[in-house]
């Protein structure tokens, strides 16, 4: 089993998520983040005062599949994601030791 | 009662209910400024302001302010005739014809009283001891407000009276803004400055909030300006006039120069430059023409926002701004009252510069250094008072925790 982050621009998310669930991924978990990669941060005026704000709000997605999905999963993400512009996220791949299921106690590929 | 004015009376009623909606006003106005986690805090500060000043008023201020300006110390507090408000309640105030009853001028003079501490708390955000504020609100209502009201508006030494130096103040451009602006001053210079001071961190987590609370003190300012009349009439209307005018002007002033200077015209500077031409009109209110007060705003909105940056230049943290806006834009109108004010727009006042008495720039001078050395040097000493009895800075843990949780144990936006 493997988990994918995947970092995605905000208004992405919606077109990733439908991507997703076609291919038939069941659940995924959504956070907001910030961060910075390439694309750079802003200016922002407090009274007369200049201040660099580095980060930039983005998404983040988690999502825990089985081995064979992986690939396709990430080439969705990737096309689903993609604008052609600095700033378009990053995915990470990791391995997963063990998955339950809370409310019957199933483990492994049977809790994803 | 002898016979009171009903519509001056109704009008006055009106009015004292806008100027205190100001203070909650002026509480979103600040909070939104501040980050989150001292966000109940600083709305406190205003808040409290209601409770505290309220009954201090009642029960010294108001006979301190407005008692009868008689006998050696007249010119300088009023008689403990009226302490507890002792007889307002079957007393009248003002002039013959525009009678009120006095339990309507002294609510009106208090709310006045409210927001002039609340307006303080501004240099003091997220990092006061709330004690410390208590303890200085306290002495500050009784031992700062209340005299120079008397010396201004009382029968006092410094206002138009009798006797009197004879200095121009319609609505509190020395014994508010001026006033708070110096205390500020005191506690920003005796609180030192916040930790993360000059850290982009330090940002403001609700502008809406900030810009609400702003439209709100605009339209309570009508109350504060038009209602310093103390009658439903042209003087009133003429003050209503231009402290909507020199609103206008004031927002378009520090606009103009934002988008020139930063290329971006933002809603703060929007805000900000509005209360400043609303602060600089303050004292000329109820003396000047249209045409100079919207040349009053401008000058505010222009001044003032250069006046932020004060702060930077010598080292203080006036956190909100309290020293460039009020204190800048009181002194500037403080000022172009003596340049504008016409006895054909209030004939109960005086001719300024334009109208051909120069001599009217002395007294408004004369009121400004006063105000601002009388308030000053007792907010320092009482300040340092405090700080010998309970301290007057949160612990580091504390202010890095936020003064929601530390002084009140509460949170602004639990999620």
């Amino acid at each position: 089993m493997k988990k994918i982050e995947a970092i995605v621009k905000p208004f992405k998310l919606d077109d990733v998520k439908r991507a997703l669930q076609e291919i038939g991924v069941k659940g995924l978990t959504v956070t907001e983040v910030k961060g910075f990669g390439r694309q750079k941060g802003h200016t922002e005026i407090y009274r007369g005062a200049e201040y660099e704000v580095d980060f930039v709000p983005t998404t983040q997605i988690e999502i825990v599949l089985e081995d064979e999905l992986v690939d396709t999963a990430v080439e969705t993400i990737v096309e689903a994601g993609r604008t052609g512009k600095i700033g378009d996220g990053k995915i990470f791949v990791m391995p997963v030791e063990e998955v339950i299921r809370i409310r019957t106690g199933e483990k492994g590929s049977d809790a994803i | 009662m002898a016979q009171i004015n009903v519509g001056d009376t109704a009008f006055m009623l009106v009015a004292a209910a806008l100027v205190l909606l100001m203070t909650p006003g002026l509480a979103l106005f600040y909070a939104g400024m501040v980050r989150s986690k001292n966000a109940l805090s600083t709305t406190m500060h205003s808040v409290f302001s209601m409770g505290l000043t309220s009954i201090l008023w009642a029960v010294v201020g108001y006979t301190i302010a407005f008692g009868p300006a008689e006998g050696g110390l007249g010119k300088f507090i009023g008689g403990f005739g009226k302490l507890g408000l002792a007889g307002v309640v079957r007393g009248t105030s003002g002039v013959e014809g525009h009678l009120i009853p006095e339990s309507v001028f002294a609510m009106y003079q208090g709310m006045f009283a409210i927001i002039t501490v609340g307006l303080i708390t501004g240099a003091i955000a997220e990092r006061m001891k709330f004690k410390a504020y208590v303890l200085f609100a306290g002495l500050w209502a009784l031992l700062v407000y209340s005299p120079l009201a008397h010396w201004v508006w009382g029968g006092g030494w410094l206002g138009n009276f009798e006797g009197s130096l004879g200095a121009l103040d319609f609505a509190g451009g020395t014994v508010v803004h001026i006033a708070s602006a110096a205390a500020a001053l005191a506690c920003a210079l005796a609180l030192g400055k916040r930790r993360d001071h000059g850290s982009p961190a330090l940002q403001p987590h609700n502008l809406p909030m900030t810009l609400l609370g702003a439209g709100i003190l605009w339209f309570g300012w009508f109350g504060f300006n038009a209602g310093s009349s103390l009658a439903a009439d042209g003087v009133a209307g003429s003050a209503f006039m231009v402290t909507h005018l020199a609103a206008a002007a004031g927002m378009l002033g520090w606009l103009a120069i934002e988008w020139l200077q930063h290329g971006k015209p933002t809603t703060l500077g929007a805000a900000s430059g509005a209360v400043a031409g609303l602060v600089a009109i303050t004292p000329a209110a109820g003396f000047v023409d249209a045409m100079p007060g919207i040349f009053i705003g401008l000058a505010a909105g222009v001044l003032c926002y250069y006046g932020v940056k004060i702060k930077n230049r010598f080292g203080f943290d006036d956190a909100l701004d309290v020293v460039g806006i009020h204190g800048v834009g009181g002194t500037t109108g403080a000022i172009l009252t003596g340049v504008f004010a016409s006895t054909a727009v209030n004939a109960a006042g005086r001719d300024g510069l334009l109208a051909g008495n120069a001599a009217q720039l002395v007294p408004q001078f004369v009121g400004v250094l006063a105000t601002i050395a009388f308030s000053f040097t007792m907010s320092f000493i009482i300040l340092k008072l405090i700080d010998a009895v309970v301290g007057l800075r949160v612990s580091d843990e504390e202010e890095d925790a936020g003064l929601d949780l530390s002084d009140h144990a509460e949170t602004a936006y639990v999620s």
